[in-house]
């Protein structure tokens, strides 16, 4: 089976969010990037699938030169090739991206059985691009997935509702958006690497069509710092801690 | 005129649809909510339209899709658009909640709108003024959006539910959708509840980290959650180890919650965690760390191990409830 994998560098923050002197995005300076996190677990799924079942897998992004950082790291771990289409690195709303990401995957020489995302983004939370590619592409989409396995066209997919999981079933071709939980992904093996200085990265443009949102400003919202009490320690401290529990109401 | 999409499991309907009743209410007070489903789903038209009410819905229309056993994305978007063009209503609003996002995701690509998830407050205008989350809150964004209809979700416990009581009349109306809008639904569901507490719904959640040492670490905190009536959550580091489920990790890229007591036992507070639980009533850390950065977004703290800490706090409870049994 043919997939493609849609990724996304961003920043790697630390504890604390530094921000530019225009508010309008964050300093990236002093700190590295990776991939936006649920992605990593598509890739590790796609791995898996292409190890049980035979086939490729393609990598897309839509973002600056520098994320040929994370398509190579990508392509370590297993992915065959990638799709870069390039901007310069301002930030692309999510229905932008979408449009992008189907119009590149939609004139790709391969027809894709299975197209994977994240559900959302750890950057912009739009929760949207691949419902939109799966509206774009005519294809059924399964969202915030945490199971999947893929038999003769079809792929089983859960989402995690409360304690239980709800079970869906899709026919191949489809668009599949998963969460981080839905297996670990490996790292890259030193083999893997120089492999993957080898595959082909294949970088396209694409008009960015106009944005609908538009950014006017960033901050970091004021911090909540409480200014704990200190319940002591040992038996004080239990003691002190059941008394908070019946003052707060979780303990009669 | 606004729109909310008020999303039920099986006829219960999601406690976020409150807060996102409350939060459209204060763009305009003309609000229907949309229930999807009929009584297949387990719904229950005249106490749900009651419930929808209390919280300002002056109309809850219940669309009966045929073919809708229980929730099909697809299909309920469907409905979405054709109430959208029916009542030529400005906004659609929903709870950022998995459904939330999904349901309004796809209406927004049928009818080519933007979408703006996870929004904080929203003033109507040409361009829409918004201000949302960014870095599941970690950040606030201003934004400008061009829509003629206004299609966005409510950051989850950013508005308290307020009830504001409304006629919640009931509206039924049939819809038909195409085979292919049913073809995405829940089939059926495994891995039945244990019969525990989930975390979006506990009052009480006692959450482990790294400083558990382990799998077995998290036996006490059971049994301090099954004391207080609540669940246990975790972090990231522990669920990648393999101690817990992902389930129950709390956090960016797990569940968001706002509990009336979050017991972080040696968890560091970093900002991916901290997002999940940051809207918490009271929160207590537990650290052997005074300078972990959990510390300063607590209310209360003990600083210690809590391997010694923890087996004294369950004793403690154990006394305390034994002396309200007695008595
Ligand atoms: C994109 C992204 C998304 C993420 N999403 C999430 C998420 O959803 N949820 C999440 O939790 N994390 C998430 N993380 C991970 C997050 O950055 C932290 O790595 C993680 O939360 C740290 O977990 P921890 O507090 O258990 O471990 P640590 O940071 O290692 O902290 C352990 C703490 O335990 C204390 N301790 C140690 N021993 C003891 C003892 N005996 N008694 C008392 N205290 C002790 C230490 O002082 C320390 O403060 C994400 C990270 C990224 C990059
Ligand atoms: N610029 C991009 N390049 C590649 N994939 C993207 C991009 N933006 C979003 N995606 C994919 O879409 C998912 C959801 O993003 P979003 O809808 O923006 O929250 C991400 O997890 C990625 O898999």
């Amino acid at each position: 089976m043919d997939i493609a994998v849609c990724v996304k560098r961003v920043p790697l923050v630390g504890s604390t969010f530094i921000l530019n002197d225009d508010s309008m995005s964050i300093d990236t300076s002093r700190i590295g990037a990776t991939l936006s996190p649920h992605e990593e677990n598509a890739v590790e799924a796609a791995v898996r699938l292409i190890e049980a079942h035979g086939g490729s897998i393609t990598l897309f992004s839509v973002g600056s030169a520098e994320s040929l950082e994370q398509l190579r790291e990508q392509l370590a771990i297993g992915a065959d090739r990638a799709v870069l289409i390039e901007t310069d690195g301002a930030e692309v709303d999510s229905q932008a991206a979408a449009a992008m990401l189907a119009q590149a995957i939609n004139q790709d020489a391969t027809s894709f059985d299975l197209i994977l995302l994240g559900s959302e983004s750890v950057d912009s939370g739009g929760y949207q691009t691949g419902i939109r590619i799966s509206h774009a592409l005519g294809l059924p989409v399964v969202t915030n997935v945490k199971g999947l396995s893929c038999e003769q066209g079809t792929a089983t997919c859960e989402r995690a509702v409360g304690t239980s999981r709800e079970v869906y079933e899709v026919n191949l071709p489809a668009v599949i958006t998963v969460l981080d939980g839905l297996n670990i992904p490996r790292y890259p093996s030193v083999p893997g690497r120089i492999k993957a200085r080898k595959k082909p990265i294949d970088q396209v443009t694409i008009t960015i069509p106009a944005p609908t949102s538009v950014r006017t400003s960033l901050r970091v919202p004021v911090s909540t710092s409480k200014g704990a009490t200190n319940l002591g320690s040992g038996q004080e401290a239990a003691k002190a801690l059941i008394d908070v529990f019946k003052q707060i109401g979780v303990m009669q | 005129m606004i729109l909310v999409y008020a999303d039920h499991d099986r006829g219960v309907v999601d406690p976020l649809t409150f807060q996102a009743l409350t939060f459209a209410r204060n763009i305009d007070s003309d609000v229907h909510a949309v229930l999807i489903g009929g009584a297949s789903t387990g719904l229950n038209p005249i106490s749900a339209a009651a419930e929808l009410g209390e919280y300002g819905a002056q109309v809850v229309v219940i669309a009966d899709i045929s073919g809708y056993a229980d929730y099909a994305p697809l299909a309920a978007a469907r409905v979405l658009v054709e109430r959208l063009v029916a009542t030529g209503a400005t906004t659609l609003i929903a709870a950022s909640s998995p459904r939330g996002n999904e349901v309004l995701a796809h209406v927004a690509a049928i009818t080519d709108r933007p979408f703006t998830a996870d929004c904080y407050r929203i003033t109507a205008g040409e361009p829409h003024k918004i201000v949302r989350a960014r870095w599941a809150g970690n950040l606030e964004e201003d934004v400008d959006v061009y829509s003629d209809v206004l299609i966005a979700t409510v950051f989850p416990h950013s508005t308290q539910a307020s009830t504001h009581p409304a006629p919640g009349i009931i509206q039924e109306i049939t819809a038909t959708v195409s085979e292919r809008d049913l073809s995405v639904q829940v089939l059926k569901r495994v891995g039945a509840a244990t019969g525990g507490v989930t975390l979006p719904e506990a009052k009480v959640i006692v959450s482990g980290g790294r400083g558990m040492g382990g799998p077995e670490g998290f036996g006490i905190l059971e049994e301090i959650a099954g004391a207080l009536g609540g669940a246990v959550g975790c972090t990231r580091v522990v669920t990648s180890a393999g101690w817990r489920p992902h389930s129950e990790q709390v956090g960016q890229t797990g569940t968001k919650v706002a509990p009336d007591l979050y017991l972080a036992c040696g968890i560091s507070g970093a900002t991916q965690h901290l997002a999940g639980c940051k809207n918490s009533k009271t929160l207590i850390a537990i650290n052997s760390d005074p300078d972990a950065t959990i510390m300063s977004h607590a209310d209360y703290i003990i600083v210690g191990d809590v391997a010694q800490i923890l087996p004294l706090v369950l004793q403690e409870i154990h006394a305390a409830l034994s002396v309200t049994h007695t008595s």
